[in-house]
């Protein structure tokens, strides 16, 4: 059924209509609408058989879902940035007891700084955590993952992450199509555990393990990942026929076909670059789009595939490893190793600064003409930076860079082109 | 109730069983037929007060629930001890997730449970002092405020002992640890607030608190009992001693835990919402030197110039603890 | 379940690791010898009877208390107790009240009118036995169920000898003596009345295999008392012994007992019961050096009999009526030997009794080869055997310890060896388990139970009539003090070592079965044996 909500609230109806039975929460901006609305949908009766749980902190929220899953009932949760961080030592457990846990990160850059604003660090920060991390273009495709993440989270018996752009897609009112509850249940079958705790049958769940077994396992814990590279595509396809749409899979690729230079890029700013790409096709640049959807396990097979037929791509990451560069540039060097590409890094939209058409057009093109730096950050204000710099150098007690800077930019907050 | 010896019949009811009691007046440890919810094969060391305290309370649950119980368990010596692959010592449903989340993990299972409308299958949670107090405070807490249905028990002793000895804040004054050497000016543990546990679960005024030793077994397994009666946030604070980390000898270890309650360093008592119902009193009243010197870790009050200023404030601190939870019988 | 590798792991796993590896030291369940067991001179084994008690089996326990000592209702009423003396319950609270008990299991066996169990096959083998006292009914008893046939020889009418006698029937009812007596000739022990044996070699010459002497020592001592010819003096022996007869004697109204031992109390206040107006006792010592007991002292004194001590009797006979005497006050030196003061004092009375110790008579043994007479005691070994093979001797010809339960004690013994003898064997005493010493044992597990106390008739009742002056106690409070037994150093299945072993190391086998410890887990900490309330646990090392 079409509806005009705000991603958050798309979110939870979808999550609602997978009939979660264990939903545990704690507030952070910019996930609280999601949780909210659920809250409000366990209390007013409209979500029944589900346990609404307001806990203490992000440590406490992943805990309880780790009891939930463990003990067979399918468990919720969602998060942001810090909240991320303080939960990550469960996080890493879910993964490794493998428990079919969903969560939404609402992605939000982390601090210090502290930063509520827009970007891809804090899921990021845990690729290698063993979760499932899908990333959203659009609040469809956000509510649509949902429903499949259940799906194959359980079918797998790893623990899941998906990850919609905060503020932009969460607190942002589109049109979408949410579906029935019949859909969800011809495409969702009730949750089957793998293992659980039941005093019928006891386990000791969490043993300690010491070196004679332990790369065993975490080999495992890959090779098991591996196999939704097969699900993903498996899962989407059926997802288009109960739903009658394109959601989900490994990568989305948009005008790929003849194209010289490909950009890839994750998330809600693949709006904004198919507009440019348009734009610039029209002008008769060989440009394409590659977005990619399933970030763990990275689909280097499918990558390299899509990358075969082009001169040169150019990552578009709202992410930075600091100390090396980009972190999805670093994955898709990995999947196109040998193939004579050449490749470029844009760092953009840290802690939600706007990308703008104006400003893609222009590294686009010079991309184009392979007349770009290795890294590059967009839209970086050199002014600032070399000031600081300099500062820096003068004096050794500088104080703090944060506020430094922003008594030299004037405004606090994104500037406004 | 605090369970009330039956004063006559030789040993009444201070021994685990008795053949002249009627087997219903038994523990639940004296039957051949009891669970073992933690069985033999356990890496514990000898004379290990924990996997004593874990065997009597568990078995108790087990008893009290009808084998319908789970558990979770945080991080400590009787996780470690009990579950290095490829054994496990546990013979019921065990779940060990983190070092601090355990009251959470607790919540989580008892939420599955209830949605599954599997009301007769209960939860416990485990963690020594370190995790209940320290690390673990945070969700316990939680736990408490949202009176989950979840019976919390900790094993305290008084330290970080599998990770070798070091300090929590359940360490009790003046103790030598491997944080706080007996070396310096003021050797051993500082003397500060204390951070008894049992008391700011009192605060929270949650269904049932209480605090037990495993030298009185038929008071815990009375106390586990009651506790299975009530629905809502439990807590139960146990006494376990440690013979490495105290440096006592290992068949001391009953007998240290006895010492600990009749000088008064230990408080034996029961209460519902915040309130105290019953208290196990002193039998025959000591010394607290009489609880002090048999462990190494308290070694550098005693020898050739004892400190006697360091021992009286202990003894105030006994003292503290027989008027405010009423102790002695007279009072 | 499809269990995860190595994360998740099936039950019970652990029964795996044979922690018993780890030990240095092991524990074993040993048996203790009880202090009540060490300190009966009979030799009874009081833990294990009191422990059938416990549960109520009074037929079983009286069973196992008739293994060593058959009259249990005598003994409930004269024993001395030193087992109470003895008890580790003493440092709890007070000692088990093990002689009431045992006095309720005689009369409960009288009541219920239990036999002794059959004896052995006959041997064929005939033992003589000289006297019907205490050890002589004891080794005819045991010499009947080792399956000899026992003949006693009584010189008197009546069979007993100081329990009929010599103690007086306020203390021991005669009924309660027949009843006894008949349980053992009912039994097959064989016993002639007045037939006094005056040649014990002819007797052995006479059929008999061997020979049992427990002719008692029931000639009293004299002292040398100046006294004119209408003097009333007379010997303790006598006057209690005349109480059995058709007319009990006549002391007058002021009797004097001279001497210090059971026996001088037990005739004052036989005395008393006869109506004496004063019943007085002279002793030459301190009241902390009277021989008799502490309690008879007490009893003696509550039934209103005076006791002059520090003083001895110069002269009797001094007024014209044989009666009044003159005393002479003694004090002690610093050697803390009484000395004669010079102090004179006449006391008026009608008669004087002398308890002065008795001897033994040794009459019937002036033929006999071999036996050494010594102190007018005969000289026995460590088997009651006299110097003369085949010549066994007990009680109180035999030694200075002059008690009932020392005499069955020596009958008991004496069978043992004669019956070994018989077989041309030398009978040798079995080894003894270690003392259950109270540090041995961890009291806190025994509750706080104070004994029960016997009730005792009221005075006037007690000075006027020969009624037992010590009641026993009913079923309920013979059950109570019975279970304040500790069961020192005897496992009593309390399943405390079952439940503090840490690492569930110990098996439970059954009710009656006790435990076994599983040396596969056990790690040697110990728990167990310092929690045994009742030291029936040992640590010892490890060999390997």
């Amino acid at each position: 059924m079409l509806k005009q909500i705000e991603g958050s609230r798309a979110v939870a109806e979808a999550v609602a209509l997978c009939r979660p039975e264990v939903i545990c929460a704690y507030p952070i901006s910019p996930q609280t609408h999601i949780v909210e609305a659920l809250g409000e949908m366990v209390k007013d009766g409209s979500l029944s058989d589900c346990e609404f749980i307001n806990v203490e902190s992000e440590f406490a929220a992943m805990s309880v879902a780790i009891g939930a899953a463990a003990t067979g009932a399918r468990s919720y949760t969602a998060t942001a940035s810090q909240g991320l961080l303080y939960m990550v030592e469960a996080v890493y457990n879910a993964s490794g007891l493998g428990l079919p846990i969903v969560m939404t990160v609402a992605n939000r850059a982390i601090g210090a700084p502290i930063n509520i604003w827009n970007d891809h660090s804090d899921a990021l920060s845990q690729r290698d955590s063993g979760w499932l991390q899908l990333f959203a273009e659009s609040n469809q495709e956000a509510l649509d993952l949902h429903i499949q993440a259940f799906r194959l989270a359980e079918e797998l018996s790893l623990p899941i992450m998906v990850c919609m752009d905060g503020f932009i897609l969460t607190h942002a009112v589109e049109r979408v199509d949410m579906p029935t509850q019949q859909q969800v249940d011809a495409y969702l079958p009730p949750y089957a555990p793998r293992q659980v705790l039941d005093p019928a049958e006891p386990v000791s769940i969490g043993a300690m393990v010491g070196p004679e077994a332990f790369m065993e396992v975490r080999y495992l814990a890959h090779a098991k990942q591996q196999e939704a590279l097969t699900l993903i595509p498996a899962y989407a396809a059926e997802f288009k026929a109960v739903f009658g749409r394109d959601s989900g899979g490994l990568l989305h690729g948009y005008c790929t076909a003849g194209a010289e230079t490909i950009i890839i890029a994750m998330g809600s700013v693949l709006g904004t670059i198919k507009d440019v790409v348009d734009e610039m096709r029209a002008d008769g640049h060989q440009i394409g789009v590659l977005g990619i959807t399933c970030f763990r396990p990275f689909p280097l097979a499918a990558v390299a595939a899509a990358l075969a037929h082009c001169k040169r791509f150019v990552v578009l990451e709202k992410s930075l490893a600091i100390g090396i560069g980009g972190i999805v540039a670093t994955n898709v060097r990995m999947a196109v190793t040998g193939m004579g590409l050449k490749g470029y890094t844009v760092i953009a939209g840290l802690g939600g600064r706007a990308i703008t058409k104006k400003s893609l057009h222009a590294v686009f093109r010079k991309a184009a003409m392979d007349n770009i730096e290795p890294v590059t950050f967009l839209d970086l204000d050199w002014k600032v930076v070399n000031k600081q710099l300099e500062r820096e150098k003068a004096h050794r007690k500088s104080g703090p860079v944060a506020e430094a800077l922003l008594r030299d930019v004037g405004v606090i907050g994104a500037r406004n082109y | 109730m605090s369970f009330q010896p039956v004063k006559f019949y030789q040993t009444g009811t201070f021994t685990v069983g008795n053949r002249l009691l009627p087997p219903e007046e038994r523990s639940v440890q004296s039957s051949s037929k009891r669970f073992n919810s933690i069985n033999s094969g356990h890496r514990a060391c000898q004379g290990c007060g924990e996997a004593l305290g874990a065997r009597y309370a568990i078995d108790a649950a087990m008893e009290a629930t009808n084998g319908q119980l789970i558990a979770a368990n945080a991080t400590c010596c009787l996780e470690v001890f009990s579950t290095p692959y490829p054994e496990t010592s546990w013979q019921i449903p065990w779940i060990h997730s983190l070092f601090g989340n355990t009251a959470a993990v607790a919540t989580g299972i008892a939420a599955a449970l209830k949605v599954k409308g599997r009301h007769d299958v209960r939860v416990v949670a485990q963690g020594g002092d370190g995790g209940t107090t320290d690390i673990g405070f945070g969700c316990l807490s939680g736990m408490f405020e949202r009176n989950d249905d979840v019976l919390y028990i900790c094993y305290d002793n008084g330290g970080y002992m599998n990770t070798g000895v070091q300090r929590s804040s359940a360490t009790p004054a003046a103790a030598r640890t491997s944080t706080t050497p007996a070396v310096g000016p003021a050797p051993g543990n500082v003397f500060g607030q204390g951070k008894f546990l049992p008391a700011i679960a009192l605060a929270h005024d949650i269904p049932y608190v209480a605090t037990a030793t495993v030298a009185d077994l038929r008071d815990l397994e009375a106390k586990v009992r009651r506790a299975m009666e009530i629905r809502g946030a439990r807590y139960l604070h146990i006494l376990v001693p440690c013979p490495l980390g105290w440096g006592h000898a290992s068949h001391d270890t009953i007998k240290m835990a006895r010492l600990a309650k009749e000088t008064g360093i230990f408080p034996v008592f029961e209460a519902e919402h915040g309130e105290i119902k019953s208290v196990l009193a002193i039998r025959r009243p000591l010394p607290v030197e009489d609880y002090l010197k048999p462990q190494k870790r308290y070694a550098h009050l005693f020898g050739q110039q004892p400190k006697v200023g360091v021992i009286a404030q202990l003894q105030a601190q006994a003292d503290r603890n027989i008027r405010k939870y009423k102790l002695l019988e007279s009072l | 379940m499809d269990k995860p590798f190595a994360i998740t792991l099936d039950p019970g796993s652990s029964l795996a690791n044979r922690t018993g590896s780890w030990r240095t030291l092991r524990p074993e369940y040993i048996d203790r010898l009880p202090p009540c067991n060490a300190a009966c001179p009979a030799g009874e084994n009081i833990q294990d009877w009191l422990f059938h008690a416990e549960s109520g089996k009074y037929e079983k326990a009286w069973r196992s208390l008739v293994e060593n000592n058959p009259m249990p209702a005598i003994m409930g009423r004269v024993c001395y107790h030193p087992c109470e003396g003895a008890c580790n319950r003493e440092q709890v609270d007070s000692a088990v009240g093990i002689n009431s008990v045992e006095r309720f299991l005689g009369d409960e066996a009288n009541k219920q009118g239990w036999q002794f169990s059959p004896p052995a096959a006959a041997t064929g083998r005939r033992v003589l036995v000289v006297g019907s006292g205490p050890a002589g009914l004891s080794a005819a008893y045991h010499l009947t169920r080792l399956g000899h046939q026992a003949v006693i020889h009584e010189a008197a009418p009546l069979a007993g000898g100081m329990l009929r006698f010599g103690i007086p029937k306020y203390r021991l009812p005669r009924e309660v003596l027949d009843a006894e007596i008949k349980r053992l000739t009912d039994f097959g022990v064989e016993i002639h009345l007045q037939s006094k044996v005056t040649d014990v070699r002819k007797a052995l010459a006479d059929g008999f295999d061997a020979v049992f002497l427990g002719v008692g020592a029931h000639i009293a001592k004299r002292a040398y008392i100046p006294a004119g010819d209408a003097c009333k003096v007379l010997d303790a022996v006598a006057v209690l012994r005349g109480m059995e007869g058709e007319s009990t004697p006549l002391l007058g109204r002021k009797v004097v007992v001279y001497g210090g031992g059971n026996t001088a109390l037990d005739v004052a206040r036989t005395a008393k019961r006869l109506g004496a107006e004063e019943a007085i006792i002279v002793y030459r010592r301190t009241r902390k050096q009277m021989p008799a007991h502490p309690f008879e002292v007490e009893e003696a004194l509550q039934e209103g009999i005076s006791i002059k001590w520090l003083t001895t009797i110069k002269e009797a006979g001094m007024s014209e009526d044989g009666g009044d005497i003159m005393v002479e006050k003694m004090a002690l030196d610093d050697k803390g030997f009484p000395q004669p003061t010079g102090e004179f004092e006449r006391i008026a009375a009608d008669s004087v009794v002398l308890a002065l110790g008795q001897d033994a008579d040794l009459s019937l043994l002036e033929n006999v080869p071999g036996l050494v007479v010594n102190k007018g005691l005969i000289e026995v070994d460590a088997g009651m055997m006299t110097g003369h093979p085949g010549v066994f001797a007990g009680g109180d010809m035999a030694g200075l310890e002059r008690t009932v339960t020392v005499a069955v004690g020596h009958g008991k013994l004496a069978a043992r060896a004669i019956d070994a003898w018989l077989s041309g064997e030398t009978w040798t005493p079995p080894p003894r388990h270690e003392l259950a010493t109270f540090e041995r044992m961890n009291p806190w597990y025994y509750s706080d139970a104070p004994k029960t106390v016997r009730p005792v008739l009221d005075i006037i009742r007690r000075q006027s009539t020969f009624d037992e002056v010590l009641g026993g106690l009913d079923e309920s409070n013979a059950l109570f003090e019975a279970r304040r037994c500790m069961s020192c150093g005897n496992c009593f299945e309390c399943d405390n070592c079952y439940g503090v072993c840490p690492d569930n190391a110990v098996i439970k086998l059954g009710p009656g079965k006790r435990f076994k410890f599983n040396l596969d887990y056990c790690k040697g900490c110990g728990i167990c044996a310092t929690e045994c309330p009742c030291g029936a646990i040992k640590m010892v090392p490890e060999e390997n």
